[in-house]
């Protein structure tokens, strides 16, 4: 088993391979062969789906019965996936970590969903949209893959009012859309504030229908722990049922992992308490590449931490600020005063002041790191957690003024509902507090144009992969992910793939099953044992600290060095020092948080590692050494316009960086401003 | 804030289990329920005792994840998740007595946390729209009235945290059954299905040992997506058409 003896301290030496002038992360990582083929199609890219489709081998139905298939994750890209798959007539089992598919964190996304119908004949089109998402990514996404998105999302609202999803509509019967995310088409289409929790219910029903069918087995209360690789494919998992215990082989034709995103590494983010990155993790360490790990998107409007018990963040949706104004005190002595009390001059208005065209409507990653900040220079608001105050005010009060409370409340009543709830203060009345928390991954294991991982047969869909949103993600565009992936990208290229098929079956005593298993028994062993003196979740808030530091909204080269160092160290002492009561043979959530924590040390680690060789600004990366004189963001097209795909070489190894150049053909590669 | 708990701990599914009493202090205002509970595990882990098992996820009150019985009432005191409720809906000095859902539908797994399983099999008997990924018509080629829209969101906003049946003296899951027929009932897409549906999912509750309604309204009271009563008035009205329709 290979668990950390020693901290390994890494010198920056120069290996001499390195391309780029600027490369910090020299010594922390080994140059590998650029990845030449993403197996994008070439032609016109308005043709390049439908020409995969029709190049994509077809399964004969008689045969789809004897081919299996292992989903990991029942959110919108593996309910969706799981349903499909099904209804063609594969043999599908599909596992989630909570007690039923619909927990999925999908069903906590409030905004809605993209797709390119043009029903209010506003200019918009399925190239537009391509063209927005490869924009708001920063030029850091594939374009082959994001046409595709485009091109499909049109089929996905035509599925989900087809299942019963109650959409908003107008008075005239037909669905309603909005405007999201800063673009100037109306094209999200929403159910209330909770569009991923109808998309998800949606998606859930029809896996229901096919469990019922038989053609799907769910596995609840499972959580993979480990990939089978045997003779070069991806053949199967090891999971735990989590209840009794039992450690379980499960094998197959092809795997896919539909896990979502890992922005739990920061301990404090929007998802939900029990996301993961063990199942990618793992893969990873089997050889599936992980791309671009260090974009992380923040979101500037989430109600701040208020105490050290503090388990997770809220978001509220982005919306607030198109009538709200964010200010914090010009002067440190008022950070602790009523806010109504403190007179307008001594107010600092300070994104209207710093960007006066956009103002309080900056975009999210600008928005986030401004608040910070301000906080930084000690001119934050609200409760004085480890000795900082994270707040900054958002105030309804000149809104309430012009529009009168009940539009106010007409428009944001829901929100102010939730801040009420949560913070037990009246935001009608007091200004709300607002701070930037972890959101969405736009990171994830690498794929290439079928969905396929660097591991055969191991495809990867949704916020798990890395392949859509570029260096940002646009509003509403994880939901049209996610079921793009599911409903209608994955089950036509993984049939290419189980054309060969069924492959020479393994039995459990194959040695690659044999290994996988040893290693998860000797894992929980290990943790079970070691009878240290802290628990998971200390370490695991410790970790989160280090990364939102020194890995969060600014990352600069000093502060990423000096990240990976600590993150070293806590995870040895981790490893020695972690404290697990109870036995592995019933529910024991102490020991399922130990084996995730674990393995977000060495994502945390990477991430760094990822962070510190891409000295450029882009989306939801911003390095301290890239910016303009203004302190806006500075891409380098020249230099970093590509995808980092990191192999696995070993624990205190040093990953391989593997490169993959971005090209574009339909689009023009601009530079974004908004002063 | 000081607080008595009084919780239930039972080490699975067949063990016998009783209520133990733990004192807390330093609780803030400011945590949610399960933060509190998170502390308390702190506690009890360094105190070498295992923390007390139960289930949460997203901790903003739409996955129905958590659920407590807290004081008697499901939810606790507040309309609203587990997970939503703050301590500041408590005193200083308080005794809180935490329980599982009682339910035979509902087994208990370990301490807090329980088997909810028998709403995925009523969701299975035909809680759904039968129509494959690729074989839908055009969004807009059925315009569905505002009205009904609007109403079918509203009862489609049911988490399946299983409250009602908690909050029900009789464990009817008929809350829960009646949000999803009345969803789909109001839409055109739930009407081919619609007899066989309501049948099927009312069989498979009977057979999961839930018990039959006797409109009480416990369920809706307790329930934290606030779902109205007369959803089982429809489900009793479509169950009686079906029934007519020789289902």
């Amino acid at each position: 088993m290979d668990m950390p003896d020693t901290v390994t301290s890494t010198e920056a030496s120069h290996s001499g391979l390195l391309d780029g002038d600027y490369d910090d992360a020299i010594g922390y990582y080994t140059p590998g062969e650029p990845i030449v083929d993403a197996k994008a199609p070439s032609g016109p890219i308005a043709e390049r789906w439908s020409n995969r489709k029709f190049e994509a081998r077809l399964v004969n139905p008689a045969n789809r019965r004897k081919l299996s298939i292992i989903i990991v994750g029942t959110g919108l890209a593996g309910a969706s996936a799981a349903a499909t798959l099904g209804e063609a007539g594969y043999n599908v089992k599909t596992f989630c970590y909570q007690d039923s598919p619909r927990r999925a964190h999908s069903i906590a996304a409030q905004g809605g969903i993209n797709a390119a119908k043009n029903y209010k004949e506003d200019g918009d089109s399925v190239h537009r949209l391509f063209y927005d998402t490869v924009k708001g990514g920063d030029y850091r996404s594939r374009e082959s893959n994001v046409y595709r998105l485009a091109e499909v999302s049109t089929n996905i609202i035509d599925q989900c009012v087809a299942q019963g999803v109650p959409f908003a509509r107008e008075y005239g019967g037909l669905l309603d859309n909005r405007s999201f995310g800063g673009v100037q088409v109306s094209r999200t289409f929403y159910a209330r504030g909770q569009t991923g929790q109808q998309l998800l219910i949606g998606a859930y029903q029809a896996l229901e229908r096919q469990i019922s069918a038989g053609t799907v087995s769910m596995f609840t209360r499972h959580e993979m722990l480990e990939l089978i690789v045997a003779d070069g494919k991806a053949r199967g998992i090891i999971a735990r049922d989590m209840v009794t215990g039992e450690i379980q082989t499960h094998l197959a034709d092809v795997v896919v992992l539909a896990s979502g995103g890992y922005g739990n590494v920061f301990y404090l983010s929007t998802n939900a308490m029990g996301s993961n990155v063990t199942a990618a993790w793992r893969a990873h360490r089997k050889g599936a590449y992980m791309a671009n790990p260090c974009y992380t998107q923040i979101h500037p409007t989430c109600i701040p931490v208020s105490g050290s018990h503090q388990s997770k963040l809220t978001l509220m949706s982005e919306s607030l600020r198109n009538d709200g104004r964010i200010w914090v005190p010009k002067n440190q002595a008022d950070c602790d005063k009523d806010p109504r009390e403190i007179p307008e001059e001594d107010r600092d208005y300070y994104l209207e002041r710093i960007y006066p065209s956009f103002g309080n409507l900056v975009p999210r990653d600008i928005a986030s790191r401004a608040a910070k900040n301000v906080c930084d220079e000690g001119r934050g608001v609200g409760p004085e957690v480890d000795g900082v105050r994270r707040g900054v005010y958002l105030d309804f009060a000149d809104a309430i003024d012009r529009l009168g409370r009940d539009a106010v409340a007409n428009k944001y009543g829901n929100l102010f509902d939730m801040y009420a709830r949560i913070t037990g203060e009246d935001p009608y009345a007091v200004p709300m507090r607002i701070y930037p928390a972890v959101h969405y991954v736009m990171g994830g294991l690498w794929v290439d144009y079928d969905l396929q991982s660097t591991i055969s047969g191991l495809f990867v869909t949704g916020e798990a992969n890395f392949s859509d949103h570029g260096a940002n993600r646009l509003g509403a565009s994880a939901l049209m992910q996610g079921l793009a992936d599911g409903y209608f990208v994955l089950p036509h290229t993984i049939r290419d793939y189980l054309a060969d098929g069924p492959f020479e079956a393994i039995g459990e005593d194959h040695p690659a099953v044999l290994e996988a298993r040893e290693s998860v028994e000797q894992r929980i062993e290990h943790f079970l044992t070691v009878n240290g003196s802290r628990s998971v979740d200390s370490y695991h808030r410790e970790l989160g600290n280090i990364m939102w530091e020194y890995c969060g909204m600014e990352r600069s080269e000093d502060g990423l060095k000096k990240a990976i160092d600590l993150i070293r160290g806590l995870r040895d002492d981790f490893y020695r020092n972690v404290k697990v009561l109870g036995t592995s043979e019933s529910l024991n959530q102490s020991l399922e948080k130990a084996g995730r924590v674990a393995d977000f040390f060495e994502l945390g680690e990477l991430m760094c590692i990822d962070a510190l060789n891409r000295r450029e600004s882009c989306g939801g990366h911003f390095r301290a050494e890239s910016q303009t004189e203004d302190g806006e963001a500075l891409r380098h097209d020249d230099e970093f316009a590509y995808v980092s795909a990191w192999e696995w070489a070993g624990l205190d190894e040093r990953p391989v960086l593997h490169k993959e150049d971005l090209v574009y053909t339909a689009i023009e590669m601009k530079q974004r401003s908004y002063k | 804030m000081k607080l008595t708990l009084k919780i239930w701990r039972q080490s699975g599914p067949t063990a016998e289990g009783a209520i133990h009493t733990y004192q807390l202090d330093d609780v803030s205002p400011d945590m949610s329920f399960l933060e509190m509970l998170d502390v308390l595990n702190e506690q009890l882990n360094d105190q070498g005792e295992e923390p007390v098992a139960f289930d949460s996820d997203c901790r903003e009150g739409i996955c129905g994840m958590c659920g407590l019985m807290i004081n008697g009432e499901a939810h606790g005191p507040e309309v609203t998740t587990t997970c939503q409720l703050h301590m500041r809906s408590f005193t200083d000095g308080e005794t809180i007595t935490i329980e599982p859902w009682r339910s035979d539908a509902f087994p208990v797994v370990k301490d807090l946390v329980v088997d909810r399983g028998a709403f995925d099999r009523i969701i299975q008997a035909g809680g759904y729209v039968s129509v494959n990924t690729g074989s839908a018509p055009e969004a807009h080629s059925v315009p569905v009235p505002k009205d009904d829209a609007d109403r079918a969101f509203n009862v489609a906003t049911c988490i399946g945290c299983g409250a009602c049946v908690a909050a029900c003296p009789n464990g009817s899951a008929s809350l829960f059954m009646g949000a999803k027929v009345t969803h789909l009932g109001l839409l055109p897409q739930g009407q081919p299905e619609r007899d066989e549906r309501v049948v099927n999912m009312v069989a498979q509750h009977d057979h999961e040992g839930f018990g039959g309604c006797t409109n009480i309204g416990a369920c809706t009271a307790a329930c934290p997506k606030e779902i109205p009563l007369d959803v089982i008035s429809q489900l009793n009205k479509d169950l009686r058409t079906a029934i007519k329709h020789g289902h």
